[in-house]
């Protein structure tokens, strides 16, 4: 179906297995080791080990690969020189590799070493030598913010707007404030490095690979392999996580197709954790300017955001954080400017909520300074701001309760215990604070397809070529068909990560559960029609229960109408409620830290979330993704970090010991979220927002307005490291 | 630039008659194996025979000396359940218990293990039954993508000996107990090793708690 029209009653609305807080269906396979990653499908393969350029820009001029040829077990070296033509693209359309003596970015694969085995292959990786002629490049964001140019993304929002006057607006106001933030590159770091098993069967083409949107994937690999795409399959039935990370495709798939194809032999290729920070995609650090104007009364009349973010040359992908503060509050004059900046380091792409991540950084920290310069409570601001339409679009909310999860997070957190004056509050050595933010992520839904069948045996199967990156897909799949179909969840099988299976949206964007889960809903309509109709049954009354299919007084057993088996397919298709609503998934976040009065050290001791995401499809998995994603955004405010070499163009901490993201010593244990009751009629069938981004956006921010609460330092550049923390303490504190 | 006129391919295939033929056999057939290596099996370290007792079974295994136990593990034994996730004793993700006691399997050679005892995930189980630990992270829901899972149960059941032996962490107070108690803080502080990025912290903590209850 098109999503054209709001969702009437249906049968989910009876919540007997949807919502309830059921334990993963592949919980078991994943605490026995049972779950078989990309790696790990066959056993008898060669290994292949990549080599990165070690320049950023310039060219190799010579490969000198007589040594690792020599080398014991190597098979082959594929380099530049050998690589077949591949076609060509941005990096959501092609990947090709080794495709000439140009480097252009550091960490971009020079070569690839295959052999017998993986020890072989390293030690044989170490002995290319590789020359090169290194040409300046530009490499840090904030020294060529002359080169900014207005980027065209061709699918995604244009990059500036603009509503009533915005300068005059601006300057005329009583209360204003112009604020700066910074926000440092990050990296995925999913615990899965990324990696393929390719076997070739003639000419078609088998990818075991740790990939999010697999239908995507096959578009891309076919297009870099100049084959159709009918010879392409992908498989990932088990993804380690992605973030964004495995969205695309990358160097690992390709060259292990390729070099496959040459040796006849299945091959498989994993990046080292070193390398993934280059040969993959990050996220750009960003420049983001906010102006913000009120009356004394709080109301704003004026509110600008400028995001300023980098990538590679011919890449079109910005961080765009200025999505939300088009949506997020009221006011008559606005303007939003993204610009890109175009540098010579490794290519930058989405990563967990793209945009509203980082945006909200900046954001929901600048309302809190307005809230503190007001002297109004930050929940309070921004009530007073709630918008009653979306203020550029000017369209409806598909559902909007914001403020009732900030009421509610309030409640549950103790905020009215805080105390409104920094520095005011002392544990010992600690000064303790609370700060709150709101948290806004975009709601999309994308074409997918299902087929689910009732055997003879009256157990249902459902295949799609979704996949599930630990977001719990699987769970919330089989809940659904059990709940439509009347059967327990035992008597159902979802099978995913196949491109033999229906197309199916993928994971991304917090588009994956919607989108699946009504396609598979729509099937599942589709076949509780036909068994309806095989008994002459009207399919809009009839009720499916314990596998019988029930109207009135009458019940009919699934086991007598199956036959040889019963199938039907669905879909679901993004339609007018997309253009016609805006559509948001909510929240609230609200932390509290203790910052060292003589260290700066910042420690988070408690954090609560508060969210809004219509229907809840699984009430455990939910809470885990909305954890999950707080705790990245504890990350984002106090810990992570890429640091870039301006003179070379490299990440200097690429490896888990200095990329720091956050351990158990890290989260306390208290850190929880809750989800208040919500149905959007205008979303999908399933009446559910997407869950898996929210968590992050805003999370930092509160950290952050809580440090400036326990101590008076408001710090702009993230991460709030103890050195910016003592930097900004003021003089008395 | 010399170098590569001349390696570059007698036939230059390009993208238009890649499209007109309609194959790729010609693409990826016609291009020359400069680079690919004679069998050259010569100059290699010494392969070195090893017993290592996994799970309860004996395994021989003649090995390349520079074969982790991680990948002896995954590549030569098949027990992929351990789990490869940084190579460099940051992550956590490879933790097994040699001996009873957890280490990170990519920072130690197989051959080193020559007659140990490996518990790896797929050896915490009886039969049917999950281990206590097993079950409790995924009544806690102690995971999500699931792929540092292995090491955070490997880790802490090797972690509930140590505490229960008396060994102290940073966060112990009382250094003299014959036996720490495992608060909040005494977790997370001596879990910190095994990172999660998904994140289910505070749901690998309840496990735990559950499950160290339940081994008493």
């Amino acid at each position: 179906m098109d999503m054209d029209t709001p969702v009437g009653a249906n049968a989910l609305d009876a919540e007997k297995i949807v919502g309830k807080p059921l334990d993963r269906v592949d919980g078991r396979l994943k605490v026995t080791g049972g779950a078989r990653y990309a790696y790990e499908m066959q056993q008898d393969v060669l290994y292949g080990f990549v080599v990165e350029a070690s320049i950023a820009k310039g060219r190799i001029t010579a490969i000198d690969t007589y040594a690792a040829e020599q080398s014991p077990g190597v098979k082959l070296i594929l380099t530049h020189r050998n690589a077949p033509r591949q076609g060509n693209g941005n990096h959501r359309e092609a990947h090709p590799v080794l495709t000439g003596p140009l480097v252009s970015h550091y960490g971009e694969p020079v070569a690839c070493v295959i052999a017998e085995t993986f020890e072989q292959a390293r030690a044989a990786a170490l002995l290319l030598k590789v020359e090169y002629d290194r040409e300046k490049g530009h490499y840090s964001l904030a020294h060529h913010l002359d080169l900014a140019r207005i980027p065209h993304q061709p699918d995604g929002a244009p990059a500036d707007s603009e509503i009533g006057g915005f300068p005059g607006a601006y300057a005329d106001a009583p209360i204003q404030i112009d604020v700066t933030y910074r926000t440092p590159l990050q990296s995925h770091a999913m615990m899965e490095p990324h990696a393929t098993l390719a076997v070739w069967d003639g000419d078609n083409l088998t990818l075991h690979t740790a990939n999010q949107m697999l239908n995507q994937g096959r578009q891309v690999v076919a297009r870099t392999l100049d084959i159709p795409v009918e010879k392409v399959r992908l498989v990932s039935p088990f993804i380690g996580g992605g973030f964004g990370g495995k969205l695309w495709v990358n160097a690992d798939a390709i060259l292990a197709a390729i070099a496959s194809r040459y040796l006849k032999r299945p091959v498989k290729v994993a990046l080292t954790r070193q390398q993934i920070f280059h040969v993959t995609t990050h996220r750009s650090d960003t420049i983001q300017r906010i102006r913000l104007a009120t009356g004394s009364d709080g109301l704003i009349v004026a509110i600008g955001h400028d995001v300023f973010s980098g990538n590679l040359p011919g890449e079109q992908v910005y961080e765009a954080a200025a999505l939300q503060t088009r949506s997020l509050y009221a006011g008559p004059n606005r303007q939003t400017r993204h610009r890109l900046v175009p540098l010579d380091i490794p290519v930058a792409s989405s990563m967990r909520a793209p945009g509203e991540s980082v945006g909200l950084l900046a954001l929901e920290c600048a309302m809190d300074e307005l809230a503190n310069k007001l002297k109004l409570d930050p929940i309070e601001l921004r009530i007073r701001n709630e918008p009653a339409e979306d203020p550029e679009k000017r369209i409806p909310y598909s559902s909007r309760h914001l403020v009732a999860c900030m009421h509610e997070g309030a409640r549950r957190f103790g905020w009215d215990r805080r105390n409104a004056t920094p520095g005011q509050v002392p544990d010992g050595r600690w000064l303790v604070g609370m700060g709150m933010s709101a948290a806004s992520r975009g709601n999309p839904l994308r074409f997918s397809k299902a087929i689910v069948r009732l055997d003879p045996s009256g157990s249902a199967w459902v295949r799609m070529a979704m996949t599930d990156i630990g977001t719990g897909t699987y769970t919330i799949l089989t809940q659904i068909a059990a709940e439509m179909l009347g059967l327990p969840i035992d008597r159902v099988r979802v099978e995913l990560g196949d491109t033999l299976f229906p197309e199916a949206a993928g994971s991304g964007g917090s588009f994956g559960a919607a989108s699946a889960g009504s396609a598979l809903f729509e099937a599942c309509e589709a076949l509780r029609k036909k068994l309806a109709d095989s008994v002459g049954m009207d399919a809009g009354t009839a009720k499916f229960i314990d596998g019988h299919i029930v109207t009135g007084e009458r019940a009919v057993s699934l086991l007598e109408l199956v036959g040889d088996g019963v199938e039907a397919d669905g879909e679901i298709k993004p339609g007018r409620n997309n253009r016609e609503f805006s559509q948001q998934s909510y929240g609230a976040h609200f932390a509290e830290v203790g910052v060292d009065r003589d260290t700066g050290e910042v420690r988070l001791r408690r954090m609560l979330g508060v969210f809004a995401a219509g229907r809840v499809l699984n009430a455990k998995t939910a809470r885990s993704q909305a954890i999950g994603g707080m705790v990245f955004g504890v990350g984002a405010a106090l810990h992570e970090d890429l640091v870039l070499d301006p003179r070379f163009g490299y990440f200097v901490n690429h490896d888990l010991a200095e990329y720091h993201v956050p351990v158990h010593a890290d989260i306390p244990a208290s850190l929880d979220a809750v989800f208040i009751s919500e149905l959007d009629q205008h979303s999908n069938p399933l009446k559910s927002k997407g869950i898996g981004e929210l968590g992050i956006c805003g999370a930092g921010a509160a950290i952050a307005n809580a440090v400036f609460n326990a101590c008076g330092a408001r710090v702009r550049h993230y991460p709030i490291t103890l050195d910016k923390v003592l930097a900004a303490l003021p003089k008395q504190a | 630039m010399n170098d590569d006129q001349h390696i570059l391919p007698t036939i230059e295939v390009t993208r238009r008659t890649v499209i007109e033929t309609g194959t790729t056999a010609l693409l990826l057939g016609a291009l020359p194996h400069v680079s690919v290596a004679a069998d050259a099996a010569q100059g290699g370290p010494c392969p070195i025979s090893a017993e290592l007792r996994v799970n309860g079974h004996p395994h021989k295994l003649v090995l390349d000396p520079r074969t982790t136990l991680l990948d002896a593990l995954r590549e030569h034994l098949g027990f992929t359940g351990t789990k490869k996730g940084c190579d460099h004793g940051q992550c956590g993700a490879c933790t097994v218990l040699v001996e009873g006691r957890r280490i990170n399997s990519c920072l130690t050679l197989a051959v080193m293990h020559d007659g140990q005892s490996v518990t790896t995930i797929e050896g915490l189980a009886s039969g049917e039954d999950l281990h206590p630990m097993q079950a409790a992270f995924i009544e806690y829901d102690g995971f999500q993508c699931g792929y540092c899972t292995s090491g955070q149960i490997c880790s802490a059941v090797g972690m509930l000996t140590e505490s229960r032996g008396g060994a102290p962490s940073y966060v112990t107070a009382d250094l003299t107990r014959p036996a720490v108690e495992l608060s909040d803080d005494e977790i997370r502080e001596r879990m910190s090793g095994n990172i999660c990025r998904c994140a289910a912290y505070p749901n690998i903590v309840a496990a735990i708690k559950e499950a160290a209850g339940k081994m008493t």
